[in-house]
C-alpha cells in the first residue's frame, strides 16, 4: 500500500486503550498472516473482543461487521487515547487490513502497534488534534484529504484539522519498513 | 560530551557513535532476537518473501527460538506453527532452538533467555513480543517489535528505532516481607496510568531495587509496557553480573553500560518503599489500581499463578509460605514459567515438603510450563478463562478477554495477595497470612 492522497469511506468508533487483545483475540492468533487464506481471516475476528457496550461508540452495541464476514463495512476506525496498547502482536494491524480498514484516527498509540501499522505498511495511523471519538459517530461518512491532514465529516458538516504524518509519511509513502529500507539504500533492491 | 543515560548510551554505541539523544532516529546493531510459535511463523513468512526463499539469516548465532505460546494442546493450527519453527531451525542451522518434547523444551521465553545465558548487561534484544522488556532487569536495551521488524532484523541485523526519554524511578528503603516486586510496579502503573510511558525508557534504581532478586527485578522490568514503555531497565550490579556469568555457557563477551552523572531524566519519581501497600489492578486494565485492603473481600472464582512476571521460583516460594498447611477455596492453577522452575517446585523444600506437593495439597492444580492461560490461547488451554469467572492472577495483563472469556473480570496482584486470595476465596491481604 502507498498512500492514496483521499480516502472516503465511513467511520467506526471506539473509545480509549482499545489494546490488541481486544482488536484480535490470542485464540486467533494460530492462523499464519504469512499465507494469505489465513491473512483474510483476522479480518473475520477483528475487534471481536471489545465489550459489546463499547463497540460502535456513541451507543455501542454496533457490530463491526454485518454481511460479509471476512470485511467489514467501514474504512476508518475513530478511537480515543493509547489506541493499539497491551502486545507486539503484528496481528493487530492486520485484522484491521484485513477487514477492509485503511485508516485509524486516534488521539494517540501504543508505540509497537504504531510502529507495526507503519512497518507493515497495513493502515495509516494518524493522530487527531482534538478527541474525535466524541464527535464522530460510528456510520459517520468521512473524507480524508492526507496531503492537508484534514478530516471532513460529511454526515455532521464538522472538519477537523489532524498532526500531520511526519517522519513516518516516507515510510508510508514507499509502502512500509521493506520498500523504503531499498529506496533509502539500506537494503539492496 | 553530553551525559546520558543507560538506555540512550546502549543505542548510541549500537549505532557507532559518540552520542544519541532523546527523539533520534537511528539504525542500531542486534546482538539478539527471539521470536516463539506465535509471531515467529509470520516473521519466517515476510523474511522469505524479502530476502528469498533460500536466504540465510544475518548470524545464526544470534537468533533464539523459544516455543511458549500454545504448547499443551490439540489445536492443529497451533501445532503447525511449531512445525513451521522446527523446519525453519532445520533450514538455517539454528543453534539456538528450545524445541517442545525435547530435553531441551524450556518454556516461557522471556525466562528461558537468562537461564540459557542469552542475556547480558549493555546489549540490544528485540523480541517478537512485547514482554521482551524483561531483560531490561540485566542492564540491557530489549523491547518488542512486530514481525516485518523481525524479518528485517533477521535479514540485516538492523533496526531503526527512536531514542526514547528517560523516566527514572527510585525506591528507597527495605521491602517488607507482605510487599513483593508485583506491588512495585502496580504502584507506578496506577500513578502514571496504562499510557504514561508511550514511548518512554523507564529507569529503576535505589537501594529498594539493588535489595531485590533477579527475577524479581525481572518482575519490574517486565511490566514497563503495561505503562506503554518501550523499555525497562536496571543497572548491572553484583547480582546481575554473577547470574549473567553463571549462565553465559556460550561465552559471548559483553561491556556494562551505567548511566552518566548528570544525564537528564524526563522525570524522576521517589518511592518509600515501606510505605507501599499490598496492591491489585482491578478489572479491565493493569493501572486500575486499588489498594488489596480497598477491595479485600471481592468474591473470586479462581486464582491462576504463573507467566513470565508471576511464575518465576522467587514467585512460587512467596505462595507456598501462605499455602503450606492449608487448603485452596476456589480453583487455583499453578504454571512454572520454565522447565527450570518447574524442576525448583520439585526439589526446593519447604517445612520438609517440596514447593510441588504444598500446592497439590493446597489442592491446587500444576501445569506443566508454558505461557498457558495468561493469554487466553485455544480453549483446551490449562487454566484459561472460558466462562465469565473472576480471577486473581499473578499475571501481567487484565484487558478484556485476556485470559479468554470477554466478559471474565481478571485482578493482577502479587503471588503473595494471590495465594492468601486462593484460601479464601475473596480477595485477601497477605498479611493475614504471614507472621
Amino acid at each position: 500500500m502507498s498512500i492514496p492522497t483521499t480516502i472516503l469511506g465511513k467511520a467506526y468508533v471506539l473509545g480509549d486503550n482499545i489494546d490488541t487483545d481486544q482488536i484480535i483475540p490470542a485464540q486467533y492468533l494460530t492462523f499464519n498472516p504469512a499465507i494469505p487464506e489465513e491473512y483474510k481471516q483476522f479480518g473475520k475476528y477483528a475487534l471481536s473482543s471489545v465489550p459489546p457496550s463499547q463497540a460502535g461508540l456513541p451507543k455501542g452495541h454496533v457490530p463491526f461487521h454485518t454481511d460479509d464476514e471476512f470485511l467489514s463495512p467501514y474504512q476508518f476506525i475513530v478511537a480515543g487515547k493509547n489506541f493499539g496498547c497491551g502486545s507486539s502482536r503484528e496481528h493487530a494491524p492486520i485484522a484491521l487490513n484485513a477487514a477492509g480498514i485503511q485508516v485509524v484516527i486516534a488521539e494517540f498509540y501504543a508505540r509497537i502497534f504504531y510502529r507495526n501499522a507503519v512497518n507493515g505498511g497495513y493502515l495509516i495511523p494518524f493522530e487527531s488534534v482534538e478527541r474525535l471519538c466524541e464527535r464522530v459517530c460510528t456510520g459517520d461518512e468521512l473524507y480524508l484529504d492526507v496531503a492537508q491532514h484534514t478530516l471532513h465529516n460529511r454526515t455532521t458538516g464538522e472538519r477537523y484539522a489532524l498532526k500531520p504524518l511526519g517522519e513516518i509519511a516516507p515510510i508510508l509513502e514507499a509502502g512500509g519498513l521493506f520498500p523504503f529500507a531499498r529506496k533509502s539504500g539500506m537494503l539492496k533492491s | 560530551m553530553t551525559p546520558m543515560t543507560l538506555t540512550e548510551k546502549i543505542l548510541a554505541r549500537h549505532a557507532g557513535r559518540d552520542a544519541v539523544q532523546p527523539g533520534d532516529n537511528i539504525w542500531v546493531d542486534v546482538d539478539v532476537l527471539l521470536t516463539h510459535d506465535v509471531c515467529g511463523p509470520g516473521t519466517i513468512g515476510i523474511f522469505k518473501q524479502h530476502f528469498g526463499k533460500d536466504a540465510k539469516v544475518w548470524d545464526r548465532r544470534k537468533v533464539v527460538i523459544v516455543p511458549d505460546h500454545y504448547i499443551f494442546t490439540a489445536d492443529k493450527m497451533a501445532n503447525r506453527n511449531v512445525d513451521i519453527l522446527r523446519q525453519f531451525v532445520r533450514e538455517q542451522d539454528l543453534p539456538y532452538y528450545y524445541d517442545v518434547g525435547t530435553d531441551k523444551y524450556k518454556g516461557v521465553c522471556h525466562i528461558a533467555l537468562p537461564e540459557e545465558g542469552h542475556t547480558r548487561p549493555g546489549e540490544v534484544l528485540f523480541g517478537t513480543d512485547s514482554h521482551t522488556c524483561t531483560a531490561g532487569a540485566f542492564g540491557e536495551f530489549a523491547t518488542g517489535i512486530g514481525n516485518t521488524d523481525a524479518a528485517f532484523i533477521l535479514g540485516t541485523g538492523k533496526l531503526w528505532v527512536k531514542v526514547p526519554p528517560t523516566m527514572r524511578f527510585v525506591f528507597h528503603g527495605q521491602l517488607p516481607p507482605y510487599l513483593m516486586a508485583k506491588d512495585l510496579i502496580l504502584a507506578v502503573i496506577g500513578d502514571i496510568g496504562c499510557d504514561g510511558a508511550t514511548y518512554r525508557a523507564l529507569e529503576f534504581d535505589g537501594d529498594g531495587v539493588y535489595a531485590l532478586n533477579i527475577e524479581e527485578r525481572m518482575t519490574l522490568c517486565n511490566m514497563v509496557i503495561e505503562a506503554g514503555g518501550k523499555n525497562g531497565v536496571i543497572a548491572p550490579d553484583k547480582v546481575t553480573l554473577d547470574y549473567v556469568n553463571a549462565r553465559n555457557k556460550h561465552g559471548v563477551p559483553y561491556t556494562p553500560v551505567y548511566t552518566d552523572a548528570g544525564a537528564k531524566f524526563l522525570l524522576e519519581k521517589v518511592y518509600d518503599v515501606t510505605k507501599l501497600q499490598p496492591i491489585v489492578a482491578k478489572p479491565h486494565s493493569p493501572d486500575n489500581r486499588a489498594t488489596v485492603s480497598e477491595v479485600r473481600g471481592t468474591k473470586l472464582d479462581r486464582a491462576y499463578i504463573g507467566s513470565c512476571t508471576g511464575g518465576k521460583l522467587t514467585d512460587f516460594r512467596a505462595a507456598a509460605k501462605i499455602l503450606k498447611d492449608k487448603s485452596v477455596k476456589i480453583d487455583t492453577f499453578v504454571v512454572p514459567a520454565t522447565s527450570e522452575v518447574a524442576a525448583g517446585l520439585k526439589t526446593e523444600k519447604i517445612g520438609g515438603k517440596t514447593l510441588e506437593e504444598v500446592f497439590l495439597s493446597a489442592g491446587a492444580k500444576v501445569g506443566p510450563p508454558s505461557c498457558a492461560a495468561c493469554l487466553g490461547g485455544p480453549s483446551d488451554t490449562f487454566g484459561r478463562l472460558n466462562e465469565p469467572l473472576s480471577c486473581i492472577s499473578t499475571t501481567n495483563r487484565n484487558f478484556p478477554g485476556r485470559m479468554g472469556h470477554k466478559e471474565a473480570r481478571v485482578y493482577l496482584a502479587s503471588p503473595l495477595t494471590v495465594a492468601a486470595s486462593a484460601v479464601t476465596g475473596v480477595i485477601t491481604d497477605p498479611r493475614e497470612y504471614l507472621e
